[in-house]
């Protein structure tokens, strides 16, 4: 039933106040935590802690370890973080917990692999011991990044103490044009509003986010973890059930469904934000020419002219001039891969581009799947073979190449990487990574440069 | 949890905005069960500057044993992992002063005792002066209990700090154990939620897909 403030209330308000336990004078509150996913390079550390604290875990049914960072992408090359895999499966089986494990069914990257099986669920609150948990927001849930010692208490007490974030909303108008994809949007967020507007804040993407795909949405709060924000929310609606139920399968789905559980999740018409501005959806696709995800530019554009000393450092460390254009700039290394932009989605829109084509010479091309159902669904639908046939090189499941884990990249190498970091080092020792959506790295792999994916889409739309 | 009450020495500036934690715990340098924390803390940074000959303060002598840093804003954005704490936690800092911090890394610092200090932009940027032109001669001092920074010349620089997390600082308290006090609140809401919205008390998950 609608309360009678019902109308001022934000999607965020909803979902924190159902899970507040309590409330301490300062403001910290103590809320409760619905899922929990640990992954394999943390739950060592986690883990071996609990055991010396003598740390019971409250309910161990609603944890979830998965197998992801420390997977092998190609495991004919021995892998040196076994240590990880294996300190993960003693720690799943001394707790009694859920594992994900390398091969199993429902593994893949936690905030991929978490929705995607129905361990979480719009209307829930999740936290994990890692900064894009967020992602999770693209279905409605209320997702959380840690630290590990935090990780400690919350599977103690199934809680955790936080300060209310402030909140913001990002209206999207305009639509998509060809070529432009969620990534796009969400990297022209970072050029517009950079990475401090939104820090700290719990940020709801509206307008036009509606009009996205589930994947997309979870592209969307997926880099608004770049942004600062503390988490990340689209309003969910039935297109987000039938998505469950696709995935998760028909029983999680009609349950949802029966019982309402997302018809009541959205902000009021008069909700009030702390921050309210909007962005129009760019035109062209977008592509980071530095080493922030926020340093972007248009694909066709010129890079900054390199004034200050921190475009300097950035231009520099990518070997690129100021004010001179990235088309047609020679590409190394393609990865198609991350919790950012290897769901089923991204894979497809990526297809199109590589369909009866092939990767140019000198330049190798790598795509992991964020999950192994998206790996079914792939080769169920022949995305995976003309993928193959185009001469990228498939990976196992996992986090891969986007934590410089996977494979080691020559130094100074250029890579256009679908991912969500181009820190200096992320993807190996002075790689230089450029940050852009599947269609982008799917044509710079085909022009073996930076590419405008428009030029191979026949002015087709996607 | 370990206490923080007040810590005295040398201040290391390192006065870079949004500083990751890629930068300071470098993947490749941590993705072991055992990290070499002296060899990974600021790792690539720091070897590319001695490569240049121009090392980072960390390796400068002067600064040697020193337990503040001072750096710029958004530290320790970008991945959650709390190895980036304990890098630092490793190599001695107790203390980091910053205009602001990303908030995961900043609960990670309380958690492992390290004081994480905000001033204002302005009060920053003198107290950075201060520590650059000090340049690793004297002592500063970080005392929580008086919420005080103070300069080897005298100069006091106040900071905020949330008096629950103070008090855990200060005492060590145990975080779960300060929590469970509360578990009967807890099973309240369990309670509410098992009548309210019980789908979000089950996991549901079909291993045969
Ligand atoms: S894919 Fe990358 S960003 Fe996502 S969880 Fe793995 S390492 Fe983190």
């Amino acid at each position: 039933m609608p309360s009678p403030d019902a109308a001022s209330r934000t999607l965020f308000d909803i979902l924190w106040s159902r899970h507040v336990v309590r409330e301490e004078a300062n403001g910290k509150t103590l809320l409760y935590i619905d899922r929990t996913v640990i992954d394999d390079v943390r739950a060592p550390f986690v883990f071996a802690n609990m055991k010396r604290r003598d740390l019971n875990i409250r309910h161990p049914e609603l944890a979830l370890l998965v197998q992801d960072h420390a997977v092998a992408t190609f495991p004919n090359i021995s892998n040196p973080r076994i240590e990880f895999a294996e300190a993960t499966r003693n720690a799943a089986r001394e707790f009694g917990l859920r594992l994900f494990d390398v091969g199993a069914p429902s593994q893949g990257i936690s905030h991929v692999a978490a929705p995607e099986s129905g361990f979480v669920i719009p209307g829930a609150s999740y936290i994990s011991v890692d900064s894009h948990a967020p992602t999770v927001g693209g279905i409605g849930a209320l997702g959380f990044g840690c630290g590990s010692t935090e990780m400690e208490h919350v599977l103690a007490t199934q809680c955790v103490w936080m300060q209310r974030p402030k909140q913001a909303r990002l209206t999207l108008t305009g639509g998509l044009a060809t070529g432009v994809t969620a990534k796009d949007i969400v990297l022209r967020a970072l050029a517009v509003f950079g990475r401090e507007t939104f820090a700290g804040m719990a940020l709801e993407f509206a307008g036009a986010a509606s009009l996205l795909s589930v994947e997309a949405r979870m592209t969307l709060c997926n880099m608004a973890v770049e942004m600062g924000a503390r988490t990340a929310l689209v309003a969910p609606d039935d297109s987000v059930i039938d998505w469950i139920e696709a995935r998760a399968g028909i029983h999680l789905a009609s349950e949802l469904r029966d019982a309402q559980a997302v018809s009541s999740l959205c902000s009021g018409a008069s909700a009030v934000f702390d921050l309210d501005v909007t962005l129009e959806c760019p035109d062209a696709p977008q592509i980071t020419w530095g080493t922030s995800p926020a340093q972007v530019m248009a694909i066709d554009g010129v890079t900054p002219r390199g004034e200050d000393a921190t475009t300097t450092r950035a231009l520099a460390y990518m070997d690129l001039a100021p004010d001179t254009p990235l088309l047609g700039k020679k590409v190394d290394y393609v990865f198609i891969g991350s919790c950012t932009n290897a769901r089923f989605d991204d894979l497809e829109a990526a297809a199109n581009i590589l369909r009866g084509r092939h990767v140019a010479d000198g330049v190798r091309a790598v795509v992991v799947p964020g999950s192994r159902a998206v790996e079914r669904q792939a080769a169920a639908s022949g995305i995976k073979d003309i993928f193959i046939a185009s001469g990228f090189v498939w990976g196992e499941t996992g986090c891969s190449m986007c934590a410089g884990g996977g494979e080691r990249i020559a130094s100074g190498s250029r890579v256009v990487s679908t991912t969500n970091r181009n820190f200096e080092n992320r993807q190996g020792p002075d790689v230089r990574t450029h940050l852009a959506s599947p269609l982008t790295a799917a044509a710079a792999a085909i022009a073996g440069a930076i590419c405008d994916p428009r030029s191979l889409m026949n002015g087709k739309s996607q | 949890m370990k206490t923080f009450t007040f810590v005295r020495g040398k201040a290391i500036p390192f006065l870079l905005d949004d500083i990751d934690t890629d930068q300071i715990a470098p993947a490749n340098l941590v993705r072991t069960l055992t990290p070499d924390y002296k060899i990974a803390m600021f790792g690539h940074r720091r070897a590319s500057a001695i490569a240049a000959d121009k090392p980072l303060p960390f390796d400068m002598p002067q600064y040697a044993g020193a337990p503040i840093l001072v750096t710029g804003k958004n530290f320790g954005c970008g991945s959650a992992r709390e190895v980036a704490v304990w890098a630092l936690a490793e190599n001695g800092i107790r203390c980091i002063v910053a205009p602001s911090f990303s908030a995961v890394y900043r609960e990670s610092c309380l958690k492992n005792g390290i004081l994480p200090v905000v001033l204002d932009e302005p009060s920053h940027a003198d107290f950075a002066a201060i520590c650059v032109r000090d340049d690793g001669r004297g002592e500063f001092v970080a005392d929580l209990a008086s919420r005080t920074l103070h300069t080897p010349e005298g100069r006091e620089f106040p900071f905020a700090f949330d008096a629950g997390e103070r008090e855990a600082l200060l005492h060590g308290l145990d975080d779960v154990a300060s929590t469970l006090r509360y578990v009967g609140d807890i099973e309240r809401w369990e309670t509410r939620c098992e009548i309210e919205t019980p789908w979000l008390r089950r996991v549901s998950i079909d291993t045969s897909r």
